[in-house]
């Protein structure tokens, strides 16, 4: 299998530590996807931040009053059905996205890796046991998982982290185990076994090290398929719940408004296209930086 | 060139070999299929039948007299151990019985079928796009590498792997039905009437489903087939004087075609999972309107097999995937899969 961080590997081979390559840096200010996605998901991570302390207006307040308002000076984007200010309800909204996001990638990643590096690590039926409750895993979307879930416990944001975080895991068992493979078939580990060193020894100091870089990779894709699932759960009624703004929500109410207001649907799916662009085109950034030969293959 | 007769005897034992390896390997990748299908069966059935406690409760509501829950309990059959409950289903699924629906009384089998008859057509609708769409748009930009319409195309599929594919129908429907109203915004007119009134119903979706897939399956054909131009055998076919047309459609495509067919059998999944979003953009009355209806009204009985039913041809159709790929390439070492 071929492993997108073999140049880091090739340099830290010695010291079974991957090192920063060289200007890092300076060639990712170069790299045009890097630079376009690392631009936008700053973008929408500002807006996130920025909503913990300032909103135009208030993103829960309701006035029936100014409904439906075009933009202008006061609402730049206008206000929704409801009255409430639109840029205030997306900014807001990306601080619900992000959340489930880094939440539902925190679990994928907490067990897919943990998984796939036991699996990698012990072999035999460990490995066999855990491969196949991943394929297992596969049979169930994030969509299905969240219905089954929704249907005993009732919809929210709960719900969608739990069904989000189960979906990401058989992806990234897999990528870690195959990478980890990979790892503890080289020499330095050989080494590191000779003096002694136990399994979970050489899991921490060797075989994580060298296949962080790719999981960083993985981990910003898995963030954008996070917040497509997240959205569409939301739209669905089956993610966050109002009167927490969220992009999929807000798409929802707008679809019943199609005729009056046509421009209340797109603002929120640009926000959804933006973050997920933005992710997509800093993980394809990050893997062609971290290893070249990837990129030139592409 | 006549071999001689040890080399042929060789060549027939490792033939036969390849065939038994083969026939191995789909007898352990079965027995796989069949433990998965259980465990998912148990899992849903854990989770949609043992866990919410009485259905009987649920379905009457907290106010409902004891003597009423129990009446109803007693009706559904609810009052029977989990392990009879759970076997019984499992019987039922494969005798095509999957009990009555707590609200409407009538058959489930009855419900998903009359369901299914929009939601598998609007799934091969899609899925023919899909396939249409990115094959043509693979090859091309393949064909064109690096040139202005291989980036163009590659950036468009770029901003349609980030679309959600259900504001994309909404777009849709603003486009074509609000704008230009030459399509109606939802609902299914029905293959009774006519079956084009019932396609033209079914069109704006399976675009809405199509255009996403599309996007991701593109860019794997167009990897899959430039991969597939830079082996030895192309450079050796161009040598013996065959157009790279004539090589592009005679050699490359039928080497290419098999990442394309895995990624094909995965995005089977997703499509299922979009059809779920999509009918309900759209209000069609397919397998997903029937799952959301049977969450409000808490049928989970309703909800459990029709759960089943998607889980189980994912399942199937990256068993066949797999079947097919060990078919299709014979370097592939089955052991290895």
């Amino acid at each position: 299998m071929s492993t997108p961080m073999s140049a880091s590997i090739e340099v830290g081979a010695a010291t079974a530590r991957p090192q920063a390559p060289t200007g890092f840096w300076r060639r990712a200010l170069r790299h045009r996807s890097f630079v376009i996605g690392g631009t936008l998901s700053l973008m929408v991570l500002g807006a996130a931040l920025l909503s913990l302390v300032w909103t135009p207006w208030s993103a829960y307040e309701i006035d029936v009053a100014s409904k439906l308002r075009p933009p202008s000076a006061a609402h730049w984007l206008g206000t929704d059905v409801l009255g409430r200010d639109i840029v205030s309800l997306l900014l807001v909204g990306a601080r619900s996205t992000i959340m489930v996001g880094i939440i539902a990638v925190g679990i994928g990643i907490t067990f897919g890796v943990s998984l796939g590096l036991l699996a990698a690590a012990r072999k035999g039926w460990t490995e066999e046991i855990i491969m196949r409750m991943s394929d297992f895993t596969f049979a169930f979307p994030a969509v299905l998982s969240a219905i089954m879930l929704a249907a005993v416990a009732g919809p929210g944001m709960v719900t969608s982290i739990t069904a989000i975080g189960i979906f990401q895991i058989p992806t990234l068992v897999r990528l870690t185990r195959g990478s980890a493979n990979a790892i503890w078939a080289r020499e330095f580990v050989l080494a590191a076994r000779a003096s002694g060193k136990g399994g979970f020894r050489i899991t921490i100091e060797h075989v994580l090290p060298n296949v962080l870089p790719i999981l960083i990779v993985q981990a910003t894709i898995q963030f954008a398929l996070a917040i497509l699932a997240e959205a569409a759960l939301s739209y669905l009624g089956l993610g966050t719940q109002p009167p927490q703004p969220s992009w999929g929500r807000m798409l929802n109410d707008a679809q019943t408004l199609l005729f009056q207001s046509p421009m209340l649907a797109v603002y929120p799916g640009a926000a959804i296209a933006i973050a997920v662009l933005g992710l997509n085109l800093l993980g394809d950034g990050l893997r062609d930086l971290l290893d070249p030969r990837l990129a030139r293959e592409r | 060139m006549r071999l001689p007769l040890h080399l042929i005897a060789n060549k027939r034992l490792a033939a036969n070999r390849g065939i038994r390896d083969l026939s191995v390997f789909i007898f352990r990748r079965f027995l796989t299929l069949i433990a998965t299908l259980l465990g998912a069966s148990l899992i849903i059935f854990l989770v949609l039948d043992a866990l919410p406690g009485n259905a009987a409760q649920m379905l009457m509501g907290a106010d409902a007299s004891p003597d009423a829950v129990r009446a109803l309990t007693i009706k559904l059959g609810l009052d029977q151990p989990l392990y009879y409950r759970y076997v019984h289903w499992i019987m039922g699924l494969l005798t095509g019985d999957l009990g009555n629906s707590y609200v409407y009384g009538t058959p489930v089998a009855g419900l998903i079928a009359e369901r299914l008859t929009l939601t598998i057509p609007l799934a091969i609708m899609s899925m023919s796009m899909t396939v249409v769409l990115a094959l043509s748009a693979g090859i091309y930009t393949a064909a064109n590498h690096n040139k202005l319409g291989d980036v163009g195309v590659m950036s468009l599929t770029q901003f349609g792997i980030a679309l959600p594919n259900f504001w994309f129908a909404i777009l849709l429907i603003l486009l074509f039905s609000v704008k230009l109203q030459w399509l109606s915004a939802g609902g299914f007119a029905g293959w009774d009437e006519s079956i084009l009134a019932g396609i033209k119903s079914l069109l704006l979706p399976a675009i809405s489903l199509s255009v996403v897939q599309a996007a991701i399956l593109a860019r794997v054909t167009r990897s899959a087939v430039l991969e597939v131009l830079r082996e030895d055998f192309v450079r050796t076919a161009r040598a013996k004087g065959l157009s790279k047309r004539d090589v592009l459609w005679r050699h490359v495509l039928r080497n290419a075609m098999i990442p394309v067919m895995t990624i094909m059998g995965l995005q089977f999944a997703n499509l299922l999972a979009g059809t779920i979003v999509i009918e309900n953009v759209f209000y069609l009355p397919g397998l997903g309107r029937l799952i959301f209806q049977s969450i409000a009204n808490r049928d989970l009985i309703v909800v459990r097999n029709c759960v089943m039913l998607l889980a189980g041809v994912v399942v199937i159709v990256n068993f066949v995937v797999d079947v097919l790929y060990a078919f299709i390439d014979p370097r592939i070492k089955v052991h290895n899969l």
